[in-house]
């Protein structure tokens, strides 16, 4: 196209108030920025990280309506039977307090387990041999994600107590190993025939007498994951214990809308920063066109076509947001890193990144605002008279 | 002596398409802000219009939630005769003890279920909270398996409204009334008979917890510090009021993605405003000039410009009040870890959260007009007159 000639102009054109350009080029990158910010958070509150092809066939069962109601053990013999089934165990769910409860950094998830299941169920989950092995021999033992040891500064030997609360027993465990997992979830697991153990021993009546809190059931392949969970809660659906078996990413998916009603809130702020950009940029183009009034004459009296300066004035419009939107990609991707290692109270932000598609798209936004705000100054300019744009002084 | 300001209105009056995009730019930002705020006022709201001076949950020792707590029938005895308790119209001492359950359904804001507290409690239960059954319905009534439903729930779940039935524990409860605590967070809960539901959730030997009433105010620190010191008795006893106010933390989440969002969009519109400042300060360069001669001092050509920049601001700030002002009264909900169930609340738009919005566009508009007013008032009258 004719207009690629004019880039030198267009380059030239776009920088001759600098400051402006910068503050324009600084207006746009923020507000592209906290776009691209608010997209990558909507990716992973509502759709998730990538998923690893363990956690795809990895599906959580619990109890359909009361949550935390525990289900019979009885149930997994029953689900060995589905076809498609690899594997089944259990977990429980073992509120109570670390050291102070009312400081909310102490609440992380604590899991009763079997240790040998546990790698079966999660084979993504790294964790030194040895430590594996110290894991399942001491029944005292728990392990602790790297994200959650780190958060503590725990190394293996370190004490964690735990003292229950609608289980009335005081766990004493020792931390024997530290694993590696690739979503940075704070959770520590423990041997569930301990806890078992610890409940008899307490000698009060047992809540989890032959029942657990969830199922962990890994499918044969992803195809067989939407029939396995069907087949699974059809099994229950008139038991007194109706169940609801979704695959984990549902599952910690489905805590998101503790948060609030977030999709809407994002939705709406997005629209908001759209609109601001626009006002921005479409102002700055129209206070450049303004002062250059006169020029626009000279440069029509020298040959320039209203076609061409309308061009040339829309490219120096898309090049400015182009500008400021790739340095908005690169500001977004700077914050999500500082994301993904601060302590925030939104845990799920722990994974947020900037993939391709959601820079190509903040790309696509800001070319589609350069070229819609600088679309009313260019017409004008274009339109208006050589006579009429050199006589005007301002 | 300083520049009328109604120079200034002029100015920005002249360039009106100017003034109203800076000033949207930053009102939507205020008004993103205001929203936040609302969000955490009408949280606030919520929890602190939720629970009676003079009452104490008592809970287990070492637990801080109803949730997770349990409290045996010995110790609801114990309890029942402690001194300085307040005593019903009944003659009887004013403790009720409850059980608390979480149950899912979907609601208007999450198709694919939410969690919902069901609490189990007495009609000495709820005379000790300050509730009404709507008319239409009425309260459950014992050996049947009834519930009644605050009215939030019945606002936000299709399937909890009068006359429906809501499958847990055993078996299925008919939703019988719905019940209005004000503004109180309980709305958002589910009611239905101690022991008919008590025995659902298998705790026939031990309640979650047990609301107090003291009998007044010098009764209530006695009673309050000697439940905490029984150590036989094994309690965590609060004050009721501050139990539901700390978990207005349950907003934390929301409220630090509001403020951040907030001030990433405070950066952007100050550069905004920034540059809409530099515009008019050179576009006026030759006022400047004339200004000064006249005999205008360079401070008050900074201050004039500074006020310029800030009356800009301050009508985004209004502008940005006046686009958020529709949420006032829009019901949403969030979930609170101390109950695992959502609360809902109302945003509240009130004058203290508008205030701070018109303070915070005042801030990016002092920011914006900081620099350029500076530049003006460097300007020498000399070139300032010469520029075109």
């Amino acid at each position: 196209m004719k207009v690629i000639s004019y880039l030198p102009l267009i380059t030239k054109n776009s920088f001759r108030n600098r400051r402006r350009s910068a503050l324009t080029i600084g207006s746009m990158m923020v507000s592209l920025c906290l776009l691209v910010l608010l997209m990558a958070m909507y990716k992973v509150l509502f759709y998730g990280a990538e998923q690893t092809p363990a956690q795809a066939v990895r599906l959580v069962m619990r109890h359909k309506v009361a949550l935390g109601q525990p289900m019979p053990l009885s149930h997994e013999g029953k689900i060995r039977q589905v076809s498609g089934v690899k594997a089944v165990s259990v977990q429980q769910w073992f509120g109570g307090t670390y050291r102070d409860a009312r400081d909310t950094r102490n609440f992380f998830a604590r899991f009763g387990v079997r240790p040998a299941d546990i790698f079966i169920i999660f084979p993504e989950y790294e964790i030194p041999e040895q430590q594996k092995q110290a894991f399942l021999h001491e029944r005292t033992g728990c392990i602790a994600s790297k994200a959650l040891a780190d958060k503590f500064g725990w190394r293996p030997g370190e004490r964690v107590t735990l003292v229950g609360d609608f289980l009335p027993i005081t766990l004493e465990l020792t931390l024997v190993g530290i694993f590696n997992e690739p979503n940075k979830f704070e959770a520590l697991y423990f041997n569930w025939d301990y806890m078992r153990e610890s409940l008899v021993a307490s000698g009060s009546r047992n809540p989890l007498q032959d029942s657990v809190s969830q199922f962990l059931v890994q499918a044969e392949s992803t195809d067989d994951v939407p029939r396995v969970s069907k087949a699974i809660d059809d099994l229950f659906a008139n038991s007194p214990y109706p169940t609801k078996t979704e695959t984990e990413q549902a599952f910690v998916l489905s805590f998101v809308s503790f948060l609030g009603n977030l999709k809407l809130f994002l939705l709406a702020i997005g629209g908001a920063v759209t609109f601001t950009i626009l006002l921005v940029s479409a102002n700055t183009l129209s206070m450049s066109v303004r002062e250059r009034i006169r020029e626009v004459g000279v440069l029509k009296t020298l040959g320039f076509t209203p076609g061409t300066i309308f061009g040339i004035l829309l490219g120096e419009g898309m090049m400015i947001a182009l500008i400021g939107g790739a340095l908005g990609c690169a500001l977004a991707w700077v914050l999500c890193a500082a994301l993904r290692n601060a302590t925030i109270p939104m845990q799920q932000l722990r994974v947020i990144n900037t993939p391709p598609l959601i820079v190509l798209i903040s790309l696509l936004i800001a070319l589609l605002i350069g070229l819609i705000s600088a679309m009313v100054p260019a017409i004008g300019a274009a339109r208006r008279p050589i006579l009429d744009s050199l006589r005007h002084t301002g | 002596m300083a520049i009328p300001i109604a120079y200034n209105l002029r100015n920005l009056i002249v360039r009106k398409t100017t003034t109203v995009m800076t000033a949207l730019g930053i009102g939507l930002t205020v008004a993103v802000l205001v929203a936040d705020l609302a969000l955490v006022e009408g949280l606030r709201t919520a929890f602190k219009a939720t629970g009676h001076p003079l009452q104490i949950l008592v809970l287990r020792k070492g637990s801080n939630a109803e949730l997770n707590s349990s409290v045996t029938r010995e110790a609801l005895q114990i309890l029942k005769s402690k001194p300085g308790l307040a005593v019903n119209e009944a003659g009887e001492a004013m403790a009720s003890p409850e059980i608390l359950g979480v149950i899912n359904l979907p609601s208007v804001d999450s198709p694919n279920g939410m969690n919902l507290t069901v609490r189990a409690l007495s009609q000495a239960g709820v005379a000790m909270r300050n509730v009404k059954i709507q008319s239409g319905g009425r309260w459950f009534q014992s050996g049947q398996r009834e519930v009644v439903v605050g009215k939030s729930v019945a606002k936000r779940y299709p399937n909890a409204r009068p006359g429906a039935r809501i499958r847990f524990g055993r078996g299925e409860w008919e939703v019988v009334g719905v019940f209005d605590a004000g503004e109180s967070a309980v709305n958002s809960e589910i009611w239905g008979e101690l022991n008919q539901v008590g025995s659902d959730f298998n705790r026939q030997d031990t309640v979650s917890s047990v609301l107090i009433r003291a009998a007044d105010a010098g009764a209530f620190q006695a009673l309050f510090n000697s439940l905490n010191d029984d150590r036989q008795l094994g309690v965590n006893a609060l004050r009721e009021r501050e139990y539901y106010e700390q978990q207005t933390s349950a907003g934390a989440p929301l409220q630090f993605f509001g403020l951040l969002v907030a001030v990433i969009m405070a950066i952007g519109s100050s550069f905004a405003a920034m540059n809409t400042m530099y515009a008019a300060v050179s576009r006026r360069a030759k006022e400047i000039g004339t200004l000064r001669v006249l005999g205008f001092s360079r401070g008050s050509i900074l201050f004039s410009f500074l006020i310029e920049s800030l009356l800009l601001a301050f009508i985004g700030g209004v502008f940005g009040c006046l686009l958020a002002l529709p949420i006032n009264g829009v019901t949403t909900g969030i979930g609170s870890f101390a109950t695992f169930s959502e609360i809902a609340f109302d945003f509240r738009v009130s004058p203290s959260t508008m205030i701070a919005g018109i303070v915070f566009a005042l801030v990016v508009g002092a920011i914006g007009g900081l620099f350029p007013a500076s530049n003006a008032a460097r300007k020498e009258i000399l070139t300032a007159l010469r520029e075109i």
